[in-house]
């Protein structure tokens, strides 16, 4: 158990730079996840805790101790890779053992601690043999049996889920949810998958090119998303988004196409005349005339039929518009429907640097 | 994939048994000549069939040659060459595949080019070092004045001297220093993920205990392969035992030993020559290193079937 502390963390490979200094703070016992597309920087950051890739700049410290120059051994981490990375000649025994006899532990306990976590993972009738004869899952479960045996003060899973079938992985996810529930160390996650990360976080970092966009619970980043780039990556399907001027008194904003949609006045006042973007979650958004709010009327062409839903793609403004609804009435082409967009459905975002328009600053949750 | 080609079976297994046909004759001609007497094998038209002269020849050619010393003298030098080889391949592709210094990629290319100079075209400077195995540490010494240096005072002239000749490590080491086993560890090195050797640093293990614990048991194959091509190679050297050794009593090998058995005018005189005898030692050579290719075939069938990856 362990916190860590990550202050004006860089990496340069060359002159490249990958990750642009990242601050954050991990509570003893929190599960973390890193969430970005690839190349944001989110794996290095993860390899750097670990110690397998140098700190350019800043510091990471664990439990207090900074750790830029300890060797990974000395860190205290488990990690858990993508392609499981198994010894492939060694048995699940050897491997779930294999720091343990590095370490020096001697064979009684060794083939005790390897029988008990065996168990933890369900994996006792399959010591004897090697990872080419088990699954995916096995494999994956001997990968977290072998970063686990070491009683770590630091769990780091480097997108663990991504090579299993969809169905695996979901059950992977519980199963990781659920040690995490009994041993209550501290984890950090990476993933490109926004559900494996919403429903795994405790806190979910968002990164993006190098930085991070927002730190905060999965609600909190769903909710108020800080930037134009965390509403568009979080959520399925994705954020609708409309250049607008802001209008009149700074209570509406005007659509492309003249249509008025009402905002929070207390953002929009200082607004008044310019141009932001806003952004509208397709399934905050309902069919048909409402009270409150604003109605506005957008073109469809067509539908999707997801079973427990519907997704009615069609254009509002001169821009693309999607709408999650429960409605089961496909659309003829072209067909003008009624839509109503409840005022705090509305994220307003400056379109120079995409950052969030609010009347307070959003509020980071970066414990400091 | 259904192929119907009648015409084109019979033709490929006639070529492929003119060519089994053609390896294999004159192996039979080498058996038959060394089960008849030398009458027999010199009489016109020569027999096809084999005598029952084998275990005359055998023996004959077996004390002739002085098999029993020179046996020893080339399963030591074959032994050593493939220990040597698997040992300094596995070291140096190491280094260079996993460790990230100054020069690396030069290293490997200064390993790779010895490929080029195999020891027949370097076999002149390779003799004068084993005669003197530090001579080039006395060059450098003289050069720099160090030799004066030394000798102005203390008074002693530093001769630096490590003869090579007539030794086993003069018949080993000028055959163990070449790259061949450097590339082939090379290019199975890289095969091996990143995230292993990862794995292996998050779980504690240093450099050394990964080459221990990881690396050699995975190149088992590789291992399997490079010591058969070696030890066939060593086994096979003619030219460097030739010049290296002069006390071929003591450490003579087989090989060379078989060349002097092969008649021509130096070992006949004019008389008539013994091809028996000659033919009977070249099949006894011939029987360590099949051997090592046959029972190493079972162990390269073995790494392909049971992959570990």
């Amino acid at each position: 158990m362990a916190q860590i502390g990550i202050r004006g963390v860089r990496k340069s490979y060359g002159k490249t730079q990958v990750v642009h200094g990242v601050d954050v703070d991990i509570v003893d016992g929190e599960f973390v996840v890193i969430l970005g597309p690839s190349g944001c920087g989110k794996s290095t950051l993860l390899r750097m805790i670990a110690g397998l890739e140098e700190i350019t700049a800043g510091e990471i410290s664990i439990d207090g101790e900074v750790v830029n120059e300890l060797e990974p051994r000395e860190r205290g981490c488990a990690m858990v890779f993508q392609n499981y990375a198994l010894y492939p000649h060694m048995t699940v025994a050897q491997n779930i053992g294999y720091s343990l006899k590095v370490a020096g532990v001697p064979r009684a306990t060794r083939d005790q601690r390897v029988l008990e976590t065996a168990r933890t993972i369900g994996l006792v009738d399959f010591l004897d043999r090697k990872p080419g004869q088990l699954s995916g899952g096995q494999r994956q479960r001997v990968a977290m049996g072998r970063a686990m045996i070491r009683e770590p003060r630091v769990f780091l899973f480097d997108e663990p889920l991504s090579n299993l079938d969809a169905k695996l992985r979901v059950q992977m996810r519980l199963e990781i949810r659920r040690l995490h529930q009994r041993l209550r160390a501290t984890s950090v996650f990476v993933t490109h998958d926004q559900v494996e990360a919403m429903t795994l976080a405790d806190r979910l970092i968002v990164m993006n090119e190098g930085h991070i966009d927002q730190i905060g619970t999965p609600s909190e980043v769903y909710g108020l998303p800080a930037s134009r780039y965390v509403g568009g990556f979080i959520g399925s399907p994705p954020m609708n988004f409309l250049d607008v001027t802001v209008g009149g008194d700074g209570g509406h904003v005007v659509v492309g196409d003249g249509q008025h949609l009402s905002i929070d006045p207390a953002i929009g006042a200082g607004l008044v005349g310019q141009t932001v973007e806003v952004g509208i979650r397709p399934e905050h958004v309902t069919v048909g005339h409402r009270a409150g709010g604003s109605t506005l009327t957008a073109a469809f062409d067509f539908m999707e039929d997801l079973g427990a839903g519907r997704l009615f793609h069609g254009r509002l403004g001169g821009a693309d518009f999607i709408v999650h609804s429960p409605e089961h009435r496909p659309p003829a082409f072209g067909e003008e429907i009624p839509l109503h967009i409840p005022r705090d459905a509305v994220h307003l975002f400056d379109p120079q640097t995409g950052k969030r328009v609010a009347a307070q600053p959003v509020v980071q949750a970066a414990a400091a | 994939m259904i192929e119907r080609t009648p015409i084109l079976n019979v033709a490929t297994h006639v070529i492929m048994f003119s060519g089994l046909l053609l390896l294999l004759v004159p192996v039979w001609f080498a058996f038959v000549a060394s089960t008849h007497t030398m009458q027999a094998v010199n009489a016109i038209p020569p027999e096809f069939l084999p005598g029952d002269q084998f275990f005359t020849n055998i023996e004959a050619a077996w004390t002739r040659a002085d098999f029993a010393t020179k046996f020893v003298n080339s399963m030591i030098v074959a032994v050593g060459v493939v220990v040597g080889k698997v040992a300094i391949a596995a070291i140096t592709a190491f280094s260079i595949v996993f460790f990230n210094y100054r020069l690396r990629q030069l290293a490997f290319w200064m390993v790779f080019i010895t490929l080029m100079l195999p020891l027949e075209v370097r076999i002149v400077p390779t003799f004068a070092v084993a005669a003197n195995a530090l001579s080039p540490f006395q060059v450098l010494m003289n050069l720099f004045g160090i030799t004066a240096l030394v000798e102005a005072v203390s008074g002693v002239r530093v001769e630096l001297n490590w003869n090579l000749l007539n030794s086993y490590t003069g018949l080993i080491l000028p055959l163990v220093a070449t790259a061949t086993g450097t590339f082939l560890y090379r290019q199975f090195f890289l095969t091996i993920p990143d995230e292993l050797v990862e794995a292996a640093k998050m779980d504690g293990a240093g450099p050394i205990r990964f080459l221990r614990d990881t690396l050699i048991p995975l190149s088992k194959t590789n291992m399997a392969a490079l010591a058969t091509i070696m030890f066939v190679f060593a086994w096979n050297q003619y030219l460097w035992p030739l010049l290296v050794i002069t006390d071929t009593a003591n450490f003579g090998v087989v090989v060379v030993e078989l060349g002097r058995l092969i008649p021509d005018m130096t070992t006949t005189g004019g008389g008539i020559p013994e091809w028996h005898t000659a033919m009977a030692a070249t099949l006894i050579v011939m029987v360590p290193p099949l051997l090592v290719v046959v029972l190493m075939q079972r162990w390269f069938v073995r790494g392909l079937i049971n992959t570990d990856k």
